[in-house]
């Protein structure tokens, strides 16, 4: 059990090294001459106006909560699937209960206009 | 049964290096360290030098359906064209922009490849040939699957570009939204086999859970291709509407980086899928032979592949409120429904046989299909005749000469 997790926390120190690496190494090897006019944002030809991080949709932050509402569901039916085969009839029809439970969120969601991209 | 190369080759090339490190006086703790990051090693850089390939086979593919030859000059069938690529790459300079969040925009292209790579971990190639079996794989999965939509939020953020950072936006609407159907299609393979685990779920998939599930099948294979990001689902990175998004400040083999992330995520679906809904290595005689059991994993992860790429090489992009509707409309009430439907029918034919409870399954699949398709026609055709109507009004005012708000 733990050497499988030595083998996962290796596996991402490996996966963060090879990548790095390889732009490590192709930085030494590839020229390095900045000016001012290389380095500026692209920008269809025209000079950038104003603070790039400008603000976004509220849009994006319903969106975001909807999200949050339902991967953190999700996670919760995660142990009803694992001990699915062992469960009574009873225990099954309480997580068929959750689950329309969500989707009545899910549509009161849709009602209310939430999922609507204007 | 006796240990051979052919019957279990991991345990018995671990074997044999361990008794070669201790035969040389290394402490076993210190062995056991050696051979688990050779292993690591062996896997990681094996992905990564495959996408070399990958890169080449998805060109030709392409280049055939567009009625093109593709890459054909470098080596035999242009095969070397992708080395040729990398060596190109290596040499390149890198421009980093003015004003640009230095430690976050270095670290999204190495994100963008390390949370790829990291589902290789967890992908059983045969039975008794994996990284590592782990009892929470697929919990592992989606866990790790956030860190590349992760890259691509920083990657945009980082950028200080108006283009990448929509980009970004886009990203992080559509990435974090497909990801609730993924997650509760891959509920169904859990709930079918009983575990978590990788190998468990390869090894109860007597029948391929593509046919007792075809709906769940479905709606991974779709989610999943929104989450790699490629056409049609590309609109995060739309060369057309905001010149590339996410990755449009990043050269060299940063960029490369990202290129090699997405070619690597989009065989890593497959490999999933193939896992997941097609059985894995399962086949006949790939118990005993962990090689054959392979080269079937291989054959049905490639066909998965084939139909990725004639998606992308044959789909127009989406919109993005077309994007949404799909996910939020379509998708996960279907994932929800299918989801009961199909625990409600395992439980109540939990003591019937294997064929029975799954020819009941993939009964109910279909009927919730047609169920589905009925009321997206229905409300297909209503939205159809709502517009028709609006737009009868819109040539009845312009005839009227009249100046209403419509």
């Amino acid at each position: 059990m733990l050497n499988d997790w030595l083998y996962v926390g290796l596996f991402f120190v490996v996966a963060a090294a090879l990548p790095g690496i390889a732009i490590f190494l192709a930085g030494v090897l590839g020229p390095k001459k900045p000016n001012s006019l290389k380095n500026s944002i692209y920008e269809c030809g025209i000079e950038t106006v104003g603070e790039t991080w400008v603000q976004f949709k509220a849009q994006y932050y319903i969106f975001a909560l909807v999200f949050l509402i339902f991967d953190v569901e999700t996670v919760f039916l995660f142990p009803w699937a694992v001990a699915f085969n062992i469960l009574p009839l009873f225990a099954v029809l309480e997580g068929v209960l959750f689950i329309l439970i969500l989707l009545g969120g899910l549509i009161y969601a849709w009602r209310k206009g939430a999922l609507e991209w204007v | 049964m006796e240990t051979t190369i052919w019957t279990d080759p991991i345990r018995v090339i671990a074997d044999w290096l361990t008794q070669l490190l201790v035969g040389w006086g290394l402490p076993a703790g210190l062995v056991f360290f050696i051979i688990n990051l050779l292993g690591v090693a062996v896997l990681a850089t094996g992905a990564m030098l495959f996408v070399l390939f990958l890169i080449w086979y998805e060109r030709k593919i392409v280049g055939r359906i567009q009625d093109r030859l593709g890459p054909n000059r470098i080596g035999p069938f242009g095969i070397f064209q992708s080395i040729a690529d990398m060596l190109k790459i290596f040499t390149k300079e890198y421009i980093t922009p003015l004003g640009a969040d230095k430690v976050p925009y270095n670290l999204a292209p190495i994100m963008a490849v390390g949370g790829v790579l990291l589902i290789w971990a967890v992908i059983p190639f045969a039975d008794r040939v994996y990284g590592v079996d782990l009892n929470v794989g697929v919990l592992y999965i989606i866990a790790v699957g956030a860190i590349g939509t992760l890259a691509i939020i920083m990657a945009g953020w980082s950028s200080n570009n108006k283009y990448a950072l929509l980009g970004a936006f886009r990203s992080v609407a559509l990435l974090i939204s497909y990801e609730v159907p993924m997650v509760m299609a891959l509920l169904v393979p859990v709930i079918l086999s009983g575990s978590l685990g990788m190998n468990d779920i390869v090894r109860s998939q007597a029948i391929w859970y593509l046919f007792v599930a075809p709906i769940p099948a479905l709606i991974f294979f779709l989610t999943s291709m929104a989450e790699v990001g490629r056409s049609p689902f590309d609109l995060i990175e739309a060369e057309s509407e905001i010149v590339s998004g996410f990755n449009i400040e990043y050269s060299g083999l940063k960029f490369g980086m990202f290129y090699v992330a997405e070619f690597l995520h989009a065989f890593t679906i497959s490999l999933l899928f193939a896992t997941l809904f097609m059985g894995g290595w399962r086949g006949p005689g790939a118990e005993q032979f962990p090689l054959l059991g392979l080269i079937y994993f291989v054959i049905k992860t490639f066909f998965v592949y084939f139909v990725v790429i004639l998606f992308r090489g044959s789909l127009p992009r989406f919109r993005t409120d077309q994007m949404m509707d799909l996910n939020w409309k379509i998708l996960t009430p279907l994932a929800l429904v299918s989801i009961m439907v199909i625990a409600v029918v395992e439980k109540a034919l939990a003591g019937s046989s294997l064929v029975v409870r799954s020819a009941s399954l993939l009964l109910a699949n279909l009927v919730v299909a047609l169920v589905a398709l009925q009321f997206l026609r229905s409300s297909g055709k209503s939205q159809r005749e709502l517009a028709e109507s609006a737009g009868a009004q819109v040539v009845d005012t312009v005839s009227t000469r009249e100046h209403t708000s419509i």
